[in-house]
């Protein structure tokens, strides 16, 4: 091959692709190397495909309480095949998307397996694992198996379900999300471990659709990452609707039967109880695919199963860098995307800024709706901040009344020397559109003063946001 | 509708000043053009007319208040066939902070030694450069609380704009400046991160004296804007000095000539030009021959004035003044001479308009009358130069190998090297020296 590309990356996930959009955009020669499908976990198999589905479930709920609003909804049903066959589309849909963005912006796709095989150089192979089916069909016009030259190489390569000794899983009983995404038949009964946001959003949507579902959680908080009170709002609500929840509590042993799973679950009193169940999803967490990269071969640095890099994505060996969930945590796609971007720049010569990893938000899906930016109630007081603490809820908001959505919270925490908007934390319908409000606030550095001051429309979920605002300075208004 | 008479800004930077004195009493009838009372501001007292006919219903602020803000109601002006029932009305209509100096009429002695509580908003107004500067709110407020100026930090955001890490970063490195106020900077004690040192707190100085051994005399509003003018000179500006004498003998002589020719009216000649005149024209006329020199810092740009416009040093009882002599390079001798006579005579009654002591490119301050025979100046910002002028004195001199009579003059230039580099500056003395040893060719 005599090209020499300027930026390769590995993996075509939300980090290397939109990585890939940018490099190209700045006039860089630019190849992806893809071993499954374009547009990653995210696309394929984690954040979009897992929405399609929440978006049956919360429609399901709805036709279920469709005589709260004054309308008849009879004979309604579900049928599980079509709502997997709908977020496969979905995901199909976005896929082909990401192919037609390379083509647009002249990105050459190597369809195949990567190993760098020395700074400069990356040997492409034939996938040697079965990809995951069902599978959006490759790109045209791909590259293959060969030997690529790059100035600069970027680790995109993403994470995968980490595993439990003991509790593998075996795609029939014991689930990750792969399997929990294109169930064949609806599980009447369902064991979640682990409730971070992968687990709780299948718990929700599965528990939504009928099934009888039991979360178990290591932390005494489900959520462990949101701030306490939101967490516990959630877990009432979560509750209320039926679903079982048991924290601090541990999988000690999982066994198959021939209906399903019997987990011993270990509380926190030392006693162990037997739960059964038809299937069991292990969540407990992600982690980096270093792997079969050649990473060890060249002493690039890896810690806790994740590449280490300085905030522009340079590893300790020049010419390899890393971003997104491989680069170590938070493992969430607009982070990857948003290293991507700042690991490009860097290589073109401009002088982006490294990402405050403060303000990164974070949601979840599930019903009701958890999102957050910035530091939760403790860490802030931990890290040594006089704060003052806003709350709203959502039964104060007229338009939370009419959509007959009247649970929840919006929580913010200031600075109460600086006003510095410390953190923003909510639960409830809709606030995972709502919370990049209060990012773009933390962006721009503004304080409470700029916030009470912003003109929120009426009426809107929103006004609960400034709301809370006003309530952090003893200003509330309508509560 | 009474008329609501508020405090005037006498200057496009003016936010309040002092009720010095009433002109008028409740009762009487004033035309428009009537002087009614006379402000107070940091250098000036200016008399305020009436804009409006009509009777004094009400004086609202008393005489001696001060800390007025501009655009307060300081008295209320009733029309024909309106009474004093139609005030309160009028009074409580206008905005409530006009209501503010109402209640503060007496002002208590012992708090103006305190810091004022304007402080916060002092900061949050770009320094010198006038020109926006571009700052997260968050990293305004840490400004103000930390007392520093925020056109001394340099922003790393979007476009230069300046965020909470910068003003961090600059806090912790130390190189961000004071704010204009100085009262911030005093109270600010916590060690470490503080920018500048802070000095010794008030209850520190006075614990060193017995009481019954001194006096306060609280500050005025000139003697404040020299403090902080001055500490923030000392703080913001590496300024450099040039000592350089100079032969008067041939200015003397010129001088002598030029005085005897000026015309007699009544007795007495209508001109009288003094050496400080010719040193002010000599200054002007090097900024000119050496322009780099006629230069203001700013963070962004070097600001080169296109006139020499030379601020003058004048002495008043407790205080000083720099009025400017504007253009000086484009005025003769007798033209700088009578401006400056009449400026100095009403500095000392503190009667110049803002307008005429604010801005200018350099200036000069001659202590010669004194029998000084060298010293240096405080760079008055936005000005990158200042001159001190000792006196002038027969000393012996080598004239071609010999020893001979000179009347000599020490002068020393104090530069911000920011903008005037060593050689640049010592150009610059030696274009001024070269004029004051051959004034005529300055006059030519």
């Amino acid at each position: 091959m005599a090209d020499i590309f300027d930026v390769l990356i590995i993996g075509g996930g939300p980090g290397g692709y939109v990585a890939a959009i940018r490099a190209a955009q700045l006039g860089l020669k630019t190849a992806v190397v893809e071993r499954e499908h374009m547009g990653g976990i995210c696309l394929n198999w984690g954040c979009i495909p897992t929405k399609a589905l929440l978006r049956s479930a919360e429609i399901y709920h709805q036709m279920e309480r469709a005589k709260d609003y004054g309308l008849t909804a009879d004979k309604i049903g579900v049928d599980i095949a079509a709502v997997v066959k709908r977020s496969r589309g979905v995901s199909t849909q976005l896929t082909m998307g990401v192919g037609g963005l390379m083509k647009k912006n002249k990105i050459t796709v190597i369809w195949g397996e990567a190993e760098i095989t020395k700074p400069g150089e990356v040997k492409v192979s034939a996938m040697k694992k079965k990809p995951m089916e069902p599978q959006a069909r490759p790109p045209r016009g791909t590259l293959g198996e060969g030997t690529y030259q790059a100035k600069n190489i970027i680790i995109a390569t993403g994470a995968r379900p980490r595993t439990l000794p003991g509790i593998e899983p075996d795609g029939d009983k014991i689930w990750t999300y792969f399997e929990a995404l294109v169930p064949k038949d609806m599980p009447k009964s369902l064991l979640v471990m682990g409730s971070g946001a992968i687990g709780i959003e299948f718990a929700s949507f599965y528990h939504a659709l009928g099934a009888d579902v039991t979360v178990i959680e290591l932390m005494p908080n489900i959520m462990p990452v949101e701030d306490e009170e939101i967490s516990k709002i959630a877990r009432k609500q979560l509750e209320k609707r039926g679903m079982k929840i048991i924290t601090e509590a541990k999988v000690a042993k999982v066994e198959k039967t021939a209906t399903g799973v019997v987990a011993h679950v270990e509380t926190k009193d030392g006693k162990v109880e037997k739960l059964s169940a038809e299937k069991l999803i292990s969540a407990v967490g992600v982690q980096g695919n270093i792997e079969n990269l050649g990473l060890e071969k060249l002493g690039v640095k890896t810690e806790r199963g994740c590449v280490v890099i300085d905030s522009y994505g340079n590893t300790n060996i020049p010419g390899i860098l890393a971003i997104g969930d491989v680069a170590g945590p938070p493992m969430l796609a607009h982070k990857a995307e948003h290293e991507g971007v700042i690991c490009v720049e860097k290589i073109a010569g401009l002088s982006p800024h490294p990402m405050d990893k403060n303000q990164i938000p974070g949601c979840t899906y599930c019903h009701p709706q958890v999102a957050s930016v910035g530091l939760t109630e403790a860490k802030a007081k931990e890290a040594g901040y006089k704060i003052k603490v806003g709350r709203f809820p959502f039964i104060g908001n007229g338009k939370a009344i009419a959509l007959g959505e009247p649970d929840g919270l919006v929580k913010t925490i200031f600075d109460e020397k600086t006003g510095q908007l410390l953190g923003a934390h909510m639960v409830g319908a809709e606030v995972t559109e709502l919370i990049q409000g209060f990012v773009i606030a933390m962006n721009l550095e503004t304080t409470e003063e700029d916030l009470m001051h912003t003109v929120f429309p009426h009426p809107t979920l929103s006004e609960m946001m400034h709301e809370s605002v006003l309530d952090a300075y003893g200003r509330v208004i309508n509560f | 509708m009474p008329i609501n008479i508020t405090m005037p800004a006498l200057s496009p930077t003016m936010e309040e000043g002092n009720l010095a004195k009433w002109h008028v009493k409740e009762g009487d009838s004033v035309s428009a053009g009537d002087v009614i009372c006379e402000i107070e501001t940091d250098k000036a007292t200016m008399e305020v007319e009436s804009i409006d006919e009509g009777v004094v219903g009400k004086i609202l602020v008393a005489e001696g208040t001060e800390g007025v803000k501009v655009n307060s109601i300081i008295a209320v002006l009733l029309e024909e066939g309106e009474s004093a029932s139609d005030i309160d009305a009028s009074v409580s209509s206008a905005p409530a902070a006009a209501a503010a100096p109402v209640v503060d009429t007496a002002p208590e002695p012992e708090k103006t030694t305190e810091p004022t509580a304007a402080p916060v908003a002092a900061a949050l107004t770009p320094a010198q450069s006038g020109e926006r500067l571009f700052a997260s709110p968050l990293a305004r407020r840490i400004a103000a609380q930390e007392g520093v100026a925020l056109s001394s930090i340099t922003g790393t955001g979007p476009h230069g704009r300046i965020h909470k890490r910068d003003v961090e970063e600059a806090l912790a490195a130390g190189t961000a400046s004071n704010g204009a106020e100085a009262p911030i900077a005093a109270a600010k004690t916590s060690g470490g991160t503080t920018a500048m040192a802070t000095g010794m707190s008030d209850a520190q100085v006075l614990a060193l004296y017995d009481e019954a051994d001194y006096e306060k005399f609280p500050h005025d509003g000139m003697r404040r804007v020299i403090a902080e003018r001055l500490t923030e000179s000392t703080q913001t500006i590496p300024s450099y000095l040039i000592t350089m004498d100079c032969e008067l003998d041939a200015l003397m002589k010129l001088r002598a000539e030029i005085n005897a020719a000026a015309p007699i009216v009544d007795d007495k000649p209508t001109y009288k030009v003094s050496v400080n005149d010719f040193i002010v024209k000599a200054m002007a006329m090097a900024l000119q021959k050496v322009p780099m020199a006629n230069a203001s810092w700013t963070s962004t740009d070097r600001i080169l004035h296109k006139h020499s416009d030379v601020g003058v040093a004048v002495a008043v009882p407790d205080g000083l003044f720099t009025p400017i002599v504007r253009k000086a390079e484009l005025k003769s001798l007798t033209q700088i001479s009578a401006e400056v006579k009449d400026m100095a005579g009403r500095a000392k009654n503190k009667k110049l308009a803002p307008a005429e002591y604010q801005g200018g490119t350099t200036a000069v301050s001659n202590l010669g009358m004194f029998g000084v025979k060298e010293f240096t100046s405080i760079i008055n910002p936005p000005h990158a130069s200042i001159l001190s002028v000792g006196a002038g004195k027969p000393q012996p001199v080598v004239r071609d190998g010999a020893l001979a009579i000179g009347i000599m003059m020490a002068v020393t230039f104090a530069f911000d090297h920011r903008v005037i580099d060593g050689a640049l500056g010592a150009q610059l003395a030696a274009s001024f020296k070269g004029f004051i040893e051959k004034p005529l060719s300055m006059l030519v």
